[in-house]
């Protein structure tokens, strides 16, 4: 799920709570400053090496490098593929999420379980699924498809949540005014909706320009798998830079425009009211074409990959093909690598993000809101882009850290830090402060103080923290393929040197394991951790 | 506050058992880390671009042999290639191991490669090994031109690779500019036709062809029809073949013939690094490549699909006979060390 799948990741008020409010003047610890501060240095880190390393290209040699057909190629499949992705996501999203919540489709339960179980599969091992099926989906077509079936839930879940709180008064004011219930839902229910539809398609738009395994597998080219591709023929340098630069411009875009709407998601309504649950519409004659339809739709985003996998499982490896024919061995040794860097890489995100998430629910001031937002920024990194930067920093000055595993750690603790980020400072926000005071005055050190009264008020919130960021992490792919240390494998990259050279066979064993791991955190995400596992859900 | 008081009595004891769990993740770390360190007495650090099965079956058998492991670090060959040279004296590779002359050319030129034991230089061909004596060749193999049976008759396809960037052949091919085989290609294009053409052809190919990733998705898109034809290199053909089997396979390949550029042949080498503090070892594993055992066991696998190098080592059946192909007269040092040719590509607009 590598830079896949953010759910609602930044929280919606930039503001401090009002329970914070009164402690403007107090100065946080020292400590918790410098710890803050090297958190966001981390992050601005990768991109700041690539854009001055862009900016030694010559003003001349720049134009050049970026007014030619190649780019403008890679401008046409990216962002071609973006809107497209947008566009269908936004529609499967929104009709999914309506059908779910406002009909009598059978089995609503079941569909709003299944509806966001895709965000549980990574996008390349759906690429894979979909690329062993027919190779013929080699191209715009398949890489809208795969996309699409991955990143539906991230439109689905936003929208499904706002459905589930609107008013049914004013659909039922509208029809009882004659409105139609076509009319009533354009004209009364989307413009509802709009925000949340509009945070869900950005975030599709994110996740879609920072994606590299799915379109390598595919083939299909946009400015990560070209990124790459320079870099595998040698040609690392300033001018990889340069369009390394164009597209952090284009996520950061992506970014703030998401942050803004978030930042508006406000909905008028003066006092509680009385809300009722909304009616469910009839499907009438439609009801079983569309029980089908969402079957279809199942089979498409689950069915697939599940069963691909399922299906290579059963077949020969064929040793020519295979890279890396998998032997128990290498199956447990791959298993363990991911599930170490996990848990390595979620630990040193919720150290990064525990003293900014402190500080900003304890310690509010435009600095702190400063350092919060630079956090955030890592969401709009490519992968391919830290993990480049980092090779050519550390090569160059840093050599003990050059191909040393606590780099590769680094690189994911910056990538994920936004979603340790978000449950921090969403179980802290929970606490009152008035508690830690108490615990203060009746003796007990900053220390104790965090063991014992705010470790178990928190425990839930970061655990869901940290367990997305595990799967996350050990199901990484772009970081993991370039800053490995000598002689890793894991299961991500396993899987990428079978299906490179098209030995589906062998890439099969590691995808059930990486699925296995994915789907059992998902599971326990939902079920052990429940409502504290998605705070940007509300 | 009640709730959090119940809720406590629950946490302490699963607390608990996660330090437990760490602590024994910890230690289990530890001695990982002890026993990998004990192992990196007796090591060799191998880069290597060559495919990874075949890179598995020799140092599997390499380490059977002598007792020392080997640690693989594999990518594309250009790219180890600049990383070795940015890596410069301090860095952790013995032995680089790649598909294509190109790569060891360019080290061999910045003066990182140890000069390779004269045994181990005389198993195989003194034209197929460094002229400067830093490398050795170790495998070769042919680039060929794939093509659909279904979209094409052999009869009709180009007497010279140069033909494929004429407008009668647009939208008719594919190629992999990215991949490291295809360099070599473009380098020996220029040193026989010279730079200005090259440019030329390699602009036409950028007007007709389709781009890929790689060689094994050229030949897939031409195996399925997506294109009519494809450049590659012959083992990726053979290697589709036994995947899919010879009765669903729907292409052929194509030996390009009379000298002509489309049919060079590429070498794959092996070099030691000069900075490499296991020298003898290294030396060993280079004489372990070129040797007859080792030559035989590749052979005959239908894994590779290589050429030996070293005499009296019959070629897998499947390939077509060495003394019948007709590759262009080219010395190694003429085909390049890459980097005009990356540049050509980056020219072209093909990268």
């Amino acid at each position: 799920m590598s830079e896949a799948a953010g759910i609602g990741i930044a929280p919606r008020v930039w503001e401090p709570g009002p329970q914070a409010r009164g402690d403007r003047t107090a100065r946080p610890p020292a400590f918790l400053i410098g710890a803050a501060l090297f958190a966001a240095a981390l992050v601005l880190l990768p991109i700041l090496f690539t854009i001055v390393q862009a900016a030694s290209v010559s003003m001349g040699d720049a134009v050049e490098l970026l007014v030619r057909p190649l780019v403008g190629r890679l401008l046409v499949n990216t962002i071609g593929l973006v809107a497209a992705a947008s566009i269908t996501c936004a529609v499967i999203g929104t009709a999914a999420a309506w059908l779910v919540e406002r009909t009598d489709l059978p089995g609503r339960k079941v569909w709003a379980v299944l509806a966001a179980a895709p965000l549980a599969i990574p996008p390349f091992i759906s690429s894979y699924a979909w690329v062993s099926l027919s190779n013929g989906l080699q191209d715009f077509g398949g890489a809208l498809l795969v996309v699409t079936s991955a990143y539906y839930p991230l439109v689905y879940l936003p929208v499904a949540a706002a459905l589930r709180g609107l008013d049914p008064a004013l659909e039922e004011t509208a029809r009882s005014l004659g409105q139609g219930p076509w009319r009533c839902f354009v004209r009364v229910v989307m413009p509802q909706l709009r925000l949340a539809l509009l945070g869900g398609m950005l975030l599709v738009a994110l996740d879609t320009l920072i994606e590299f395994g799915a379109f390598a597998l595919l083939r299909f080219h946009t400015f990560t798998t070209e990124l790459y591709a320079q870099y595998r023929t040698g040609l690392d340098g300033p001018e990889s830079s340069l369009l390394a630069v164009v597209l952090i411009v284009l996520c950061l875009v992506c970014l703030f425009a998401e942050l803004k709407v978030r930042g508006h998601a406000r909905y008028a309504r003066v006092g509680s009211g009385a809300r009722r649950v909304a009616r469910l519409s009839r499907l009438g004659r439609a009801r079983w074409p569309t029980f089908l339809a969402f079957v279809a739709l199942i089979g498409a985003t689950l069915g697939v990959p599940l069963g691909m996998v399922g299906y290579w499982l059963l077949q020969h490896a064929q040793a020519a093909t295979a890279p890396s024919a998998p032997s128990l061995p290498l199956l447990f040794n791959a298993t363990i690598a991911s599930i170490g860097y996990g848990l390595a890489g979620a630990t040193a995100a919720l150290m990064l993000a525990a003293p900014l998430g402190y500080l900003t629910t304890r310690y509010p001031s435009r600095w702190v809101v400063l350092l919060e937002r630079i956090a955030y920024l890592a969401q709009g990194v490519p992968g391919i882009v830290v993990a480049l930067a980092f090779i050519s920093l550390t090569v160059q000055t840093m050599r003990p850290l050059y191909q040393s595993a606590a780099l590769l750690v680094i690189a994911y603790a910056i990538l994920f830090l936004p979603f340790a980020l978000v449950s921090v400072r969403a179980a802290l926000a929970q606490v009152p402060r008035g508690l830690e005071e108490a615990a203060r005055s009746l003796g007990l050190g900053p220390i104790e103080v965090a063991g014992r009264v705010l470790a178990p008020l928190t425990g839930p919130g970061i655990g869901a923290g940290a367990t997305l960021v595990f799967v996350f992490v050990a199901t990484e792919l772009t970081a993991t393929l370039l800053l490995a240390p000598i002689g890793t494998r894991t299961l991500a990259t396993e899987v990428w040197a079978n299906t490179s050279s098209l030995a589906f066979a062998a890439a099969a064993p590691y995808a059930a394991l990486m699925l296995l791991i994915s789907l059992l955190s998902t599971w326990l995400l939902a079920h052990r951790f429940g409502a504290a596992a998605f705070p940007g859900q509300g | 506050m009640s709730y959090h008081r119940s809720k406590a009595p629950n946490r302490r004891p699963r607390g608990a058992k996660q330090h437990s769990v760490v602590a024994l993740a910890v230690a289990a770390g530890l001695c990982l880390g002890l026993v990998s360190h004990a192992a990196l007495a007796a090591s060799l650090t191998l880069y290597s671009a060559q495919h990874e099965q075949t890179v598995d079956l020799l140092t599997k058998a390499f380490t059977k042999e002598t007792g020392i492991d080997v640690k693989v670090h594999s990518g594309e060959g250009p790219e180890l290639a600049s990383q070795l040279a940015k890596e410069g004296a301090s860095s952790p590779a013995d032995v680089f191991f790649t598909e294509n002359s190109p790569e060891l050319q360019l080290l061999s030129e910045k003066g990182l490669l140890a000069k390779v034991a004269p045994a181990t230089l005389a198993a195989v061909p003194a034209q197929d090994s460094s002229a400067a004596g830093d490398w050795v060749g170790v495998l070769a193999r042919e680039d060929v031109l794939a093509f659909n049976t279904g979209a094409v008759q052999e009869a009709a396809l180009p007497a010279s690779l140069l033909d494929l960037a004429k407008p009668e052949w647009k939208g008719k091919v594919a190629i992999a500019p990215t991949d490291a085989d295809f360099l070599p290609l473009v380098g020996a294009v220029a040193a026989l036709s010279g730079r200005p053409a090259a440019l030329e052809w390699l602009k036409g190919l950028r007007d007709n062809a389709m781009i890929f990733d790689d060689d094994e998705g050229v030949v897939a898109a031409v195996d399925r029809g997506a294109s009519a034809t494809g450049i590659i290199n012959n083992y990726y053909w053979a290697r589709l073949r036994m995947e899919k089997g010879a009765d669903k396979t729907q292409s052929a390949i194509h030996h390009f013939s009379g000298g002509d550029v489309g049919g060079l042949m590429n070498v794959s080498g092996a070099a030691v690094l000069k900075g490499s503090h296991n020298q003898a070892a290294a030396q060993k594993f280079l004489a372990f490549l070129v040797s007859k055992p080792a030559q035989e066991m590749l052979s005959k696998l239908d894994i590779t699909f290589e050429y030996p190098l070293v005499a009296g080592v019959a070629a897998n059946p499947v390939l077509k006979p060495i003394g019948e192909l007709q590759p262009p007269s080219l010395t190694l040092k003429q085909i390049g060390d890459d980097s005009d040719a990356a540049k050509l590509l980056r020219e072209a607009g093909l990268i």
